[in-house]
């Protein structure tokens, strides 16, 4: 079973600041284990993040990303009380979702 | 009439189970299907083609964030800011890794035009942002000199 996410997202103005920590190993097919055998790739491929329901961000990722991805964007029209989800997919076909809720910035 | 109604159900059962699939979901930002020629490129050139861009524009309104040396190029910190209006795609190039393209991000529903991410980089090399905004292709590009390599 793959870790939640930890997702912040903090509205100033009418913009949300969205920050996304994601757990995944990212592996590029290009490393050796301790036996010399190449580890299979294996990394996110697909990562689509929702305001309210509808989607604002649809990201394509090779295996460059790097381990335990991190994902910054910017929300116009966010306000306190909103729901932003998060949705990645991985080349084996994982997935996972989470959410939080938009929060006034400090 | 009966027969009808049964082909209409299963056009539509049809269509439901293909939207789950997200090959045909409606919107914008759908789960685009991933651009596979795009990230298996080995070169910068190849994998530009394969985003669709034929002229890519120089733009001062395009900016990077990522630090000038990368002492660790496992995690190199890649924001790229987009001031051209109607921004609806950013990608990522680290043109001297295997595969050069890092990432596409598709923008809709408010999204502003920023992407920020941490990538691998093999080595020392350009970073290129393309930005797709009305149709037309954009660029900008940054060098992020690489002290230990993150590829291997």
């Amino acid at each position: 079973m793959s870790e939640p996410m930890r997702i912040r997202a903090n509205v100033q103005g009418d913009v949300a600041d969205v920050r996304i920590l994601m757990r995944h190993p990212m592996e590029t097919g290009q490393r050796k284990d301790s036996k010399g055998e190449i580890i299979p790739v294996h990394f996110i491929q697909s990562v689509v993040v929702t305001h309210n329901g509808k989607p604002v961000l649809d990201a394509q990722w090779s295996q460059a990303v790097s381990r335990d991805p991190f994902l910054g964007l910017r929300v116009k029209g966010a306000k306190a009380g909103d729901k932003i989800a998060v949705t990645w997919t991985d080349n084996k076909g994982d997935k996972r979702t989470d959410e939080a809720t938009v929060v006034a910035a400090s | 009439m009966n027969q009808r109604r049964r082909a209409l159900l299963a056009t539509a059962g049809g269509a439901g189970a293909f939207a789950t699939l997200g090959l045909l979901a409606p919107g914008r930002a759908r789960a685009a299907a991933w651009n596979k020629p795009g990230f298996e490129a080995k070169a910068a050139g190849d994998a530009i083609r394969n985003l669709g861009a034929a002229n890519l524009t120089e733009s001062k309104d395009i900016a990077i964030t990522a630090p000038d040396i990368a002492e660790n190029g496992a995690v190199v910190p890649v924001a790229v800011t987009s001031r051209i209006p109607n921004t609806q795609t950013i990608s990522i190039i680290a043109e001297k890794n295997p595969f050069p393209l890092a990432a596409t991000f598709d923008m809709a529903n408010g999204a502003e035009g920023y992407a920020s991410v941490r990538i691998k980089m093999g080595q020392t090399s350009n970073v290129r942002a393309v930005v797709k905004a009305d149709g037309r292709f954009y660029t900008a590009v940054k060098e992020v000199k690489v002290t230990v390599g993150g590829c291997g």
